[in-house]
C-alpha cells in the first residue's frame, strides 16, 4: 500500500491514542505499587513523592500469596498439559477421519462455549461432591477437580483451532510415514505434531491463560488449601481496608508470567489464529 | 480407511486398496470404525462430566423449589413445574421485573462492548497493518490488556475508579477540569459506565488480534491495484477490506457477543456480591439469586432462559448471515 502523508499523520495520532488508553491503567498499577501506603490512600499523584519497594515484600505476609501462587501454577500447568493432549487427539480424528457422529461431536463441543458458566456451576459442585462420596476420588477442594474443570474450558477453542491447523497440512506427510510402517498415532506424534508446533503453542498459551485468570469456578470449587491467585486476590480486593500499594504489587507479580509468556509467543498465536481460524 | 465399515464414506465410495487423496491409512484399516472414536473419547468424557451432564442436572433443578431449606437434602425439594420460569418471565412481578431490568442492562452493555471492541480493534489493526519502525512494539503493547489475567485488569480499574484516591478522578477533575465534583464511579448510575469501560479496555485487544490476523492475509496487490485505479482510502476499505474480513468478522462478532453477554468477572470483581442496580449484569444477577439468596431452582431457571436466548440469537445469526453470504459472495 502506498503510504501517503495523511495516513502517516493519522497513524501517529491513532497510535498515540491507543498507547494512552492502554498505558493509563498499566501506569497507575505500576506507579502505585511503589508508593507508601499513606500516598495511595490520598489523592492520586502521577509522579510519586516517595518511592518504596516494601509493598513487593509485604504482600507475601499480608495474604498467603506464595500458597496461592503455587496452587495456580500447579492447576494451570495441569489443565494446560492435559487439554493440549486431549485436543490434539480429538482434532486429529476430526481433521483426518470421516466417522459417524463427527459433525455432532464438533457441534456439541463448540456449543459448550455458549453455556453460561453459572448454569452448570452448582450442578458441577454437587456432582463433584457426590463422586467423592461414591468412588472416593476427591474433586471438590482438590487440584484434580479444578484441573478437570479448566481443561474443558480450553477444549472447544483448542480443538477448533487445531482442526483448522491440521487441515492446512498435507496428508501426504503422514501417509509417507505410515507407508514406512508407522502407526496412525505414531504418525500423529512424530510427523503432524512437530510441524504443527505454532498452532499447538498457541493453544497451550490460550489454555494456560484461561486457567490462570478464571474466578467464578475457583471461588466455589476450591477451599483454603487450594485457593488460587484469582480468588485470593479478588477476595482481598473487595475488603473495606485494602493496602492498595501491596495489591498493585501483587497484581504485577502474578501478571508477569502470563504477560511475558504471551508476548514472547504471540507470534505463534497470530500464526495459529491465521491458519486455524481465519482460513478455516 | 473405509473398506470394512458398513457405511459408505461421505465423499466417495472407496474400495479396498483404492487410492484416493483421502484417509487411506493402512494401519487404521485394522479397526477402522473404532480408532477415531478412541481419539475423541477423552475430550467427550471431559465435556460430558463438566458441561453436558451438569447442564442437564441444572435443567432438572430449574423445575424444583430448591431454596435454602433444601440445600442439605436437595432430593427432598418439591417439584414446582414451570413456576420458576413463570416467575422469571413475568415482568410485572418482583422477580421477573428485576430479571427484565437486568436483561436490558446486559443488552445495552453487550452492544457497547462488542461494538466498541470491534471499532477500536479494526482501527488499531489498520494502523499497524503496514510495516513501520516500532510496529512490533505497538502490537505487543496493545495486546497486554488481553494478556493480563482478567481479575488483575478489573482490580486495576477498581483502584483507578476509587472516588477519593483513584487516578480517573485525578485526571478528570484535578488535571483536565472536565468535572467539578469528584464523582463516585462504583456506586449509582456511573457503575454502568465503569463496567463498560473496564470490559472494553480488556476485550478490544482480542478483536485487534483477530482482525490483524485477518488483514495480514489480504494480499497487498489488491490495494495497489485499487490505488492505481484511483480508489480513495475509504473506498478501498469498503470494497476490499470489509468483504475480505467477512469470515473473521462473522466468527469474531459471535464469539464477542457470547463472551460479553455471559460476562461475570468484571462486575463480580468490581462490585462484589452486591452490584449497583445500574450494573446488574445477568450472570451476576443469577449468581446472586443462586448463591446469595440461596434460590437455586430460580437461578437455574434463569440460566436456562439465558442459554435459550443465546442459542436462538446464535442460530438466527448463523442462518441469516450464511444466506446473506451466498448473495454477496
Amino acid at each position: 500500500m502506498r503510504e501517503d502523508r495523511t495516513f502517516k499523520i493519522i497513524r501517529v495520532v491513532g497510535l498515540a491514542f491507543f498507547t494512552l488508553i492502554t498505558l493509563f491503567p498499566l501506569y497507575t498499577v505500576v506507579i502505585s505499587s511503589i508508593k507508601p501506603l499513606a500516598d495511595v490512600r490520598s489523592a492520586f499523584q502521577w509522579v510519586p513523592s516517595r518511592i518504596t519497594f516494601a509493598p513487593y515484600a509485604d504482600i507475601w505476609s499480608t495474604i498467603p500469596l506464595a500458597r496461592y501462587f503455587l496452587n495456580s501454577v500447579l492447576i494451570s500447568l495441569g489443565a494446560t498439559a492435559i487439554s493440549v493432549f486431549v485436543a490434539i487427539l480429538a482434532a486429529y480424528a476430526i481433521s483426518r477421519y470421516r466417522f459417524r457422529g463427527r459433525g455432532v461431536f464438533s457441534l456439541t463441543v463448540l456449543s459448550t462455549q455458549m453455556f453460561p458458566g453459572i448454569l452448570f456451576l452448582l450442578p458441577l459442585f454437587i456432582i463433584y461432591v457426590n463422586l467423592e462420596r461414591a468412588i472416593g476420588i476427591q474433586l471438590y477442594g482438590s487440584y484434580a477437580g479444578l484441573i478437570i474443570t479448566y481443561l474443558t474450558f480450553a477444549l472447544p477453542f483448542s480443538i477448533w483451532m487445531l482442526v483448522g491447523y491440521f487441515d492446512s497440512i498435507p496428508r501426504e506427510l503422514e501417509q509417507a510415514a505410515m507407508v514406512d510402517g508407522t502407526t496412525a498415532l505414531g504418525a500423529l506424534f512424530r510427523v503432524l505434531v512437530p510441524v504443527s508446533m505454532p498452532g499447538i503453542v498457541a493453544v497451550a498459551i490460550f489454555a494456560f491463560m484461561t486457567a490462570w485468570g478464571e474466578v467464578l469456578f475457583a471461588s466455589v470449587l476450591t477451599d483454603d488449601a487450594t485457593r488460587t491467585l484469582a480468588v485470593g486476590l479478588r477476595n482481598y480486593a473487595i475488603q473495606s481496608n485494602v493496602y492498595w500499594n501491596q495489591l498493585m504489587a501483587a497484581a504485577i507479580v502474578v501478571s508477569i508470567p502470563v504477560v511475558a509468556g504471551f508476548l514472547a509467543l504471540q507470534r505463534y498465536l497470530v500464526q495459529g489464529i491465521a491458519a486455524g481460524g481465519v482460513k478455516g | 480407511m473405509g473398506s470394512t465399515r458398513p457405511k459408505k464414506p461421505e465423499s466417495e465410495n472407496l474400495r479396498v486398496g483404492q487410492r484416493s487423496g483421502e484417509h487411506v491409512f493402512p494401519k487404521a484399516r485394522v479397526r477402522p470404525q473404532i480408532f477415531p472414536y478412541l481419539l475423541v473419547l477423552p475430550a467427550l468424557l471431559f465435556e460430558l462430566l463438566v458441561h453436558i451432564f451438569p447442564m442437564l442436572v441444572g435443567v432438572g433443578v430449574s423445575f424444583l423449589e430448591l431454596t435454602q431449606f433444601y440445600v442439605r437434602n436437595w432430593s427432598a425439594a418439591p417439584f414446582v413445574g414451570f413456576r420458576n420460569y413463570l416467575d422469571g418471565l413475568d415482568p410485572s412481578g418482583p422477580i421477573g421485573g428485576a430479571l427484565a431490568q437486568s436483561f436490558l442492562i446486559t443488552f445495552a452493555y453487550t452492544v457497547l462492548v462488542v461494538g466498541g471492541s470491534w471499532a477500536l480493534g479494526i482501527s488499531a489493526a489498520m494502523l499497524v497493518n503496514s510495516e513501520f519502525r516500532g510496529r512490533r512494539w505497538f502490537r505487543a503493547l496493545f495486546l497486554i490488556p488481553y494478556a493480563l489475567p482478567v481479575y488483575v485488569a478489573v482490580i486495576a480499574w477498581s483502584f483507578m475508579l476509587q472516588q477519593n484516591n483513584g487516578a480517573m478522578n485525578t485526571l478528570l477533575v484535578d488535571d483536565l477540569h472536565l468535572l467539578k465534583e469528584r464523582p463516585f464511579w462504583l456506586i449509582g448510575t456511573n457503575a454502568f459506565w465503569s463496567v463498560v469501560m473496564t470490559s472494553l479496555w480488556r476485550s478490544w485487544p482480542f478483536a485487534f488480534l483477530m482482525l490483524l490476523a485477518g488483514l495480514q492475509s489480504i494480499p497487498a496487490e489488491l490495494y495497489e491495484a485499487a490505488s492505481i485505479d484511483g480508489a480513495s482510502r475509504w473506498r478501498r476499505f469498503r470494497t476490499i477490506t470489509l468483504p475480505l474480513l467477512r469470515p473473521v468478522n462473522l466468527v469474531l462478532l459471535l464469539v464477542l457477543f457470547l463472551w460479553t453477554f455471559n460476562e461475570f468477572n468484571a462486575p463480580y470483581v468490581l462490585f462484589g456480591q452486591a452490584p449497583p442496580a445500574a450494573a446488574d449484569l445477568l450472570s451476576l444477577h443469577i449468581y446472586v439469586n443462586s448463591f446469595v439468596d440461596w434460590n437455586f431452582g430460580l437461578g437455574a431457571a434463569m440460566s436456562v432462559l439465558l442459554l435459550l436466548f443465546l442459542l436462538v440469537v446464535s442460530v438466527i445469526y448463523i442462518r441469516v448471515l450464511r444466506v446473506g453470504g451466498e448473495g454477496n459472495a
